[in-house]
This record gives C-alpha cells, structure tokens and sequence, in this order.
C-alpha cells in the first residue's frame, strides 16, 4: 500500500489541474446564506476569495487559466492573482482537500 | 426559554435559536460487538422499535430543509440494517455530506460496493486497541481486529476518506504511538483520539477505564509529537475529569447537534435520556423542525437563561454552556446543577473522588454491553 500519509510540503503551479478530492466539495448553505467546504465530520467557512478561485476548479482546467479567467473577471493584476490562486490551492493540497 | 412558542425572547430582543448542522442518526442498537464503554444508553431499544425505512427518508428530507449539512450514520451497527444504503443515496441526493460510524465487521468487497455507489462520502472506523488480544476483550468478539484491518483496506481502496476512531482508556493509552501508526500504515486522513466520555455503560465501567494524570500527561506529549510531524490530521478529544473547566457539550444544547434514537426520539445528545425529567418528542408524531425550535427537552437548556450559580455569573458561561447536563445528573444527582468538572461547582469532589478510586483500581472486569441489562 502507497504511504501517501506523509504529505510533503506541496507548491502547485500553473500547469496543474487540481480539483476536490473525495470526501470534500464546496457547497452553497442556502439556510445559514454562506459557502462551505464539506469536509470529513466537519463543514469549514470559505471567504467569498476562496470561493471564487474554487468554483473554478474541476480537475481538469490548468491553473493558468483559471487565474486568466479572475484577472479578466475582477480586474486585478495577473501577478497578484497568480499568487493568491496558487498559495491557497497548495495549501489545501497539502491538507488534502484538493488532489493536484 | 419560556414565552410564547416564536418569540425566543433574550436580553430584550427577539432570537431565533440557530439551526441545527450536524444530525447523529442511530439507525439501531443491534451491535455484534459489546464494548463496556459504548455511548448508547444502558437500557438499548430493540428491533421492533426501530423506525422504518420511510420514516428515516422523511427525517432526512426534514433535516436537510432546516439546515442540516452533514449527517453521521451510526449505531449500535448501523449496517446492520438493510436499508442503509437506501438512507445514504436519499442524503446524498439531498446535498447533505454522509458519514457512516462503523465498527467495520460487517464490510466486505460487496457491502463496501454497495456503500461507495450510494455515494458515501467518509468513513469512521472504530478500534479498541492495536493490540489483537485486547481488542477481543475490549469488544468482546473473538478475532476482530484482523476484519477492522480488512475494513480498513477496502475503505482506502475505494477511495472513501477514512478516519481511525480509538477510545482512550487505562489499558491502551500507552500502545498511543502505535495507534498513530496504524493510521499512517492505513493511509488514514485523520485520527479521532477520544477519551473515553463517562455516561451509561462506561460510567458502569469508569474505575475500570479511567487513566491516570501521568498516563493522560504522557499520552499529550506523544499527541503533541505527532502532530509536529504533519500529513494526519489528529482529532484530540481531552478527558474532561482532568481538566478545571468543563467541556461546551454539544457546542451547547440545542445550538448545533441532534441525536434521533433507533426509535425516533429527538435528543439534543446521545446521553440526554438519561435525564429522567425529560420526555423526548418523536419523530413519528412531529417534524424535525417543530421538535427544534419548541419542544421542552430541547429549550428547557437552550441559551443561558436556566442557568445556576455559578454559570449565571460567569464569563464563560457561553463558552462552556455550563458544560453537560447528564453528567450533572449522573454525578451531583441534578441535571440543572453546574457541570461538576468544574473547579468552580460545589460539587468537583466528586471527579477527584472518581479519579483517586480509578487510581487505586486494577480490576479490568467489565460489565459488558447487552441488550436487556437491566439498569442499576
């Protein structure tokens, strides 16, 4: 059996899919009016940033285009995004939330 | 909370109490295994109590609407019930995140087939030890821990999250390094070290089951390690006997959590029955919703307005809620009474009396788990 268990330190780039790994998804609370990522035995807050970089991933679109696609949207500087986008995905990468 | 039934008055000003996350469906108490420790009440229901298949869609349905995110399937066994794959695709369907808690005997190639094409999102999977011999003892049926270790595998093979749940007590906090191993040998997300909670059958037990200071002390430090070392994520559930303020239990009564026994009542924690002044609404006779947000078990502790001395006066009262009303009862013989973990109750000698007996004791004779103990 792979010991995966042992994460190491993950930085993504630009030319990776990442998308939800089993056991996690991002979903809309329609009661509380607020977005969550459902998690095992635990629902965490996603901020309206998070929310937006996510609802972008499928597993299949490469990073490079989901940041041309929030420059365009919210008007910022590629740069900025870029490091947001990937400093937030290799976190949740590391956690095993997303699988690259 | 008293007053009229829509108008939850606090502080001068109209609340409506929050709506529930989490539902702890014990689809029945019929378990193979008998653990002296087990968090279902002492006097367990039976197959011809339990609610049917159409009920528990109904109460999903229910649950759902109100707000509900995620739903924990448990028992007893809950794949002891035929229909659990049915429940787990209607919650799927729903949107609401499914968990099964599960001793894992019953898992095999095809049942595991089942529960993953009915979109089962995690796993819990209990141990009572790393150690074979004990686990047989700890639950009380022979070889088990080679059927866990086969759960364990096909659970990862699918590719279904899969926590490691052990209970803490006296005879297996110190093999805690190995239990850390087996979760990472198993490829297991996270890890739920819980002390063992003293209700029911395992306050029957509790001289037999409670660790010392030093053990718990040591137990800290080898958590504390592994979590240095990252890639598991550790759910570390402290024992409250040792701590001076007690536990938010619940985050609170009637503030995040429902319980629906195997035969319907709504309970705000698992161990609320045990609090004989109570009644507990059903499921077959109310909604979900109604039971909530009006009936008498879940606002008579809901909020800080019952509170007593000391809690009343006390900054922290909404962050402990006073801690956990059956233990109230259990221990100071009043479930309104302060949670007698507290430094601050009347009544903390009670813990230190409960610790100093277990320090004393080396029985290791359980009172196992069974249907039809009669209670004493």
């Amino acid at each position: 059996m792979p010991s995966s268990s042992r994460t190491p330190h993950v930085t993504l780039t630009e030319d990776d899919r990442p998308g939800f790994s089993r056991g996690y998804r991002l979903q809309h609370d329609r009661v509380r009016e607020q977005w969550v990522i459902q998690a095992p035995e635990r629902a965490l807050l996603a901020d309206p940033i998070a929310v937006a970089i996510l609802q972008e991933l499928d597993g299949q679109t490469r990073l490079s285009t989901v940041i041309d696609r929030l420059a365009e949207r919210y008007e910022a500087p590629r740069g900025q995004i870029a490091t947001d986008v990937l400093a937030l995905l290799s976190d949740l990468t590391e956690k095993r939330i997303l699988r690259p | 909370m008293s007053g009229a039934p829509d108008s939850h008055m606090e502080n001068g000003t109209s609340t409506r109490p929050p709506a529930p996350m989490s539902l702890l469906a014990e689809l029945t108490h019929r378990c193979p295994l008998s653990c002296p420790y087990c968090s279902n009440p002492v006097e367990l229901e039976r197959k011809a109590q339990e609610l049917g298949t159409e009920d528990w869609l109904r109460v999903l349905e229910e649950a759902a609407e109100m707000g509900v995110l995620q739903v924990h399937f448990s028992g007893g066994e809950p794949m002891a019930r035929p229909d659990l794959y049915t429940l787990i695709a209607h919650a799927h369907k729903l949107n609401l995140y499914t968990n099964l808690i599960t001793s894992g005997v019953l898992i095999t190639p095809q049942t595991m087939k089942r529960l993953d094409e009915s979109g089962l999102d995690h796993v819990q999977l209990s141990f009572q030890d790393t150690d074979g011999p004990e686990a047989d003892r700890l639950s009380d049926f022979p070889k088990v821990q080679p059927r866990k270790l086969e759960a364990a595998r096909l659970i990862t093979q699918a590719g279904i999250p899969l926590t490691l749940n052990f209970v803490l007590q006296k005879a297996n906090i110190s093999r805690i390094t190995d239990m850390f191993a087996l979760a990472r040998q198993l490829d297991a997300q996270r890890v739920e070290m819980a002390h063992t909670q003293y209700y029911g059958w395992a306050l029957k037990n509790r001289a037999a089951l409670l660790p010392s200071r030093r053990q718990l002390e040591e137990a800290a430090r080898h958590v504390a390690a592994e979590e240095a070392k990252g890639g598991l994520a550790i759910d570390y559930v402290t024992p409250d006997y040792y701590a001076d303020r007690p536990k938010p239990c619940m985050g609170g009564w009637g503030q995040r959590f429902l319980n629906i026994s195997p035969s319907g009542h709504v309970l705000p924690c698992h161990a609320a029955e045990t609090i004989p002044s109570l009644t507990f609404d059903n499921v077959r006779d109310h909604t979900l919703s109604h039971i909530w947000y009006h009936s008498r078990a879940f606002t008579l502790f809901r909020g800080t307005d019952w509170m007593p001395e000391p809690c009343a006066s006390c900054s922290r009262k909404e962050i402990d809620w006073g801690g956990c009303r059956c233990q109230a009862l259990a221990l100071a013989g009043d479930a309104t009474l302060t949670d007698p973990v507290c430094s601050l109750s009347p009544h903390r000698h009670l813990i230190n009396e409960a610790i100093a007996e277990a320090e004393t004791t080396d029985t290791q004779v359980f009172i196992y788990r069974r249907m039809g103990h009669q209670a004493s």
